[in-house]
């Protein structure tokens, strides 16, 4: 029973680590109905700007800083040059165009930053907890419990953001209805400026965490693949879904990868491991079949 | 001037519904059929036949089966490499397990195999829409993959599921040289792209058109959604599965799942993006322009770096041609949305007035 909980809370906490990539997605979706293949591009983008800053000299803070920076113009640029041009095109085009935005990116970041895979000190050791494992006999990382204090930080920042200030407000008119926020004067081009900033601000964050943990690498981009099942759990216009999504997934698929494989085993014989790898989807695509829209998301309602 | 419908006068239904209806039309595409089944071989070396032509004919076909689903049934799919990779293993597992069974009869086989596994993981299609969809169909992707290297049996207890295809034996007669292989694949390529070009103007593909325009309106007008949207699986899996068996025994001679990648998955989206989406020839253009251009960018690119006399490894060059790719996407998406296809369009009513456009 122990090591089922063991194997539970790291699967919860590792699931936060998806759901800050999966905020990344809901941000933009939100406010622009697009879903941003690129999110994990980016992610990878400001993980590398930060390491590549800090091998150029800068410390820590600096870096941080220069790496959102950097997001923040990308972020416009891609709205300037890409998104502008695509108005009124289907979603699924807008779509496609963060895919292809998505290698852009991972084309030009190594380019800039180089390529080899790096390490990322913030100074979190990645180490059990002594206290948990002297009296529970549990191994939780020092570091997961970190990473989710950070996302729990965020979100509430999130939601204060949204919810109080002026930007924010604009922010949900937008994502309700365009044509109803342009009329009463809301700078619709500013607004999704200001998403794609804040979306980069997300994914550097979701960078740094990931890139602290497993090396700042190209398979950063990775993550973005593990926030998508999570994105349709929760829905894709729900902040509170991207974390409970998160939570659900990451905890199912670390019990998948324990429980299932030996069950097989003994029916099939041979190695069944790697479960991981689509386990989240197909739990999401069976939720999907029961709940359409996922856990959170607007019910769609169809018209002729 | 040359390239004109008018004074063609039907005068039968028949005459009315053909394929091609423009006389000119049908003398381009005999010609291009003759130049691809007698021209080509006679002039191509080996190197454009194992390294080009096969594997653009059989992504060709791939991406023809992509085009049913997402450009006409418009529903987007982001696993196709791994119906590709049913196709390839099933085709395998024919030969392997049923005695005697002819080459072309165990490639329809693996379509069929993979036209069920299509449908199965098209079921959702029923319930969910979009991106939801797509999300959905990385189940497919990731799932068969994993199911493939998992269980020794579908690849013959090889190690890490690599299989080696058996030997091509048609009526007979082995087929061993890069020529032989392509005038099969072309052959099959050319029937199927055929046949789609029909199914797309039948009442099925209208009624794929209708869902992929607005699914509701088109069930309202008494369009079973059910059957329509799983048809499109169906068939788009089909050819994904043939072309994957083609991918094995004529192209590779030997695969093994991981090679069904998502990356893959991803090459033949952008084959119908860039080519034109809801466009058969479109497919074909695309996959020529997706599989040309990283081999022009691999002559292109060090010309370019002795050019200014800079240093280019070949990381860099793989870098620079994931840039242009994106780059490229994303140009095609804001410039012409419709694709290559689109630009063949325009040229044609260009061509209508030409060389007296007043």
């Amino acid at each position: 029973m122990n090591f089922f909980f063991e194997v539970l809370i790291g699967g919860l906490l590792s699931g936060v680590m998806y759901a800050l990539v999966a905020l990344g997605f809901v941000m933009i979706y939100k406010a622009s109905g697009v879903f941003n293949f690129a999110q994990g591009a980016m992610v990878y983008l400001a993980a590398l700007s930060v390491v590549g800053c800090m091998e150029k000299g800068a410390p820590l803070w600096l870096a941080i800083i220069l790496a959102f920076a950097i997001m923040t113009a990308f972020g416009i640029a891609t709205e300037k040059f890409v998104l502008r041009k695509l108005v009124n095109q289907p979603p699924i085009a807008l779509f496609m165009a963060t895919i292809g935005l998505a290698f852009f990116i991972e084309g030009v970041a190594p380019m800039v930053f180089g390529s080899e895979p790096r390490a990322l000190e913030l100074g979190i050791v990645d180490e059990p907890i002594p206290w948990v494992l002297d009296n529970w006999n549990m191994v939780i990382s020092k570091f997961d419990l970190v990473a989710a204090g950070v996302a729990a930080v965020l979100v509430a920042t999130l939601a204060l953001f949204f919810q109080y200030t002026r930007i924010g407000r604009a922010l949900r008119a937008v994502a309700d209805d365009h044509q109803a926020a342009l009329s009463i004067g809301i700078p619709l081009q500013n607004i999704w400026a200001i998403v794609w900033g804040v979306a980069g601000f997300v994914a550097l964050v979701a960078g740094m965490m990931w890139g602290a943990r497993n090396g700042v690498q190209f398979a950063l981009t990775f993550t973005a693949l593990k926030a998508l099942p999570v994105l349709i759990l929760g829905g894709f216009t729900s902040v509170p879904g991207a974390i409970v999504g998160g939570l659900i997934i990451g905890a199912s698929e670390k019990l998948a990868e324990i429980y299932i494989p030996p069950v097989m085993q003994d029916w099939f014989g041979g190695n069944f491991g790697g479960i991981e790898g689509w386990f989240p989807y197909v739990l999401a695509l069976l939720f999907l079949l029961v709940r359409p829209e996922g856990l959170f998301g607007e019910k769609h309602i169809d018209r002729v | 001037m040359l390239y004109r419908e008018a004074g063609q006068f039907k005068t039968t239904y028949a005459a009315d519904q053909q394929i091609f209806p423009i006389r000119q039309d049908r003398i381009g595409v005999i010609a291009l059929l003759v130049v691809a089944f007698l021209g080509v071989p006679l002039f191509a070396s080996e190197y454009w036949f194992s390294a080009i032509l096969i594997p653009f004919l059989i992504f060709a076909l791939a991406a023809l089966g992509l085009n049913v689903l997402t450009g006409y049934a418009g529903q987007l799919s982001l696993g196709s490499a791994a119906f590709m990779a049913v196709g390839a293993y099933a085709a395998y597992n024919f030969q392997l397990r049923v005695e005697g069974i002819p080459i072309l009869v165990s490639f329809i086989c693996a379509g069929l195999t993979a036209a069920g596994v299509g449908i199965l993981f098209g079921l959702p299609s029923l319930r969910i829409k979009g991106f939801y969809l797509a999300v959905a169909t990385l189940a497919a992707q990731f799932f068969i993959v994993w199911c493939l290297t998992k269980f020794p049996w579908l690849s013959n207890n090889s190690s890490s599921g690599v299989i080696s295809t058996q030997r091509l034996i048609i009526f007979g007669h082995e087929l061993t040289t890069p020529v032989e292989k392509y005038l099969l694949v072309l052959a099959i390529v050319v029937v199927m792209a055929l046949a789609a070009k029909n199914m797309v103007r039948s009442a099925t593909g209208r009624a794929w058109m209708a869902v992929r325009d607005m699914d509701v309106a088109a069930s309202v007008i008494g369009i079973k959604l059910m059957q329509t949207k799983l048809l499109a699986f169906a068939v788009s899996s089909f050819y994904c599965g043939v072309a994957g068996a083609l991918y094995a025994f004529c192209y590779l001679g030997s695969v093994e799942p991981d090679g069904f990648s998502l990356e893959m998955s991803f090459k033949i989206l952008f084959m119908i993006i860039i080519g034109g989406v809801g466009s058969i020839m479109g497919s074909f253009l695309g996959a020529a322009f997706i599989l040309l251009l990283p081999i022009f960018l691999d002559i292109a690119l060090p010309f370019f770096a002795d050019l200014f006399g800079l240093p280019f490894s070949s990381a860099t060059v793989s870098h620079i041609q994931i840039t242009v790719f994106g780059a490229l996407i994303m140009f095609f998406l804001i410039v012409e949305p419709h694709g290559l296809a689109r630009l063949w369009q325009i040229a044609k009513e260009k061509l209508r007035l030409w060389p007296f456009p007043h």
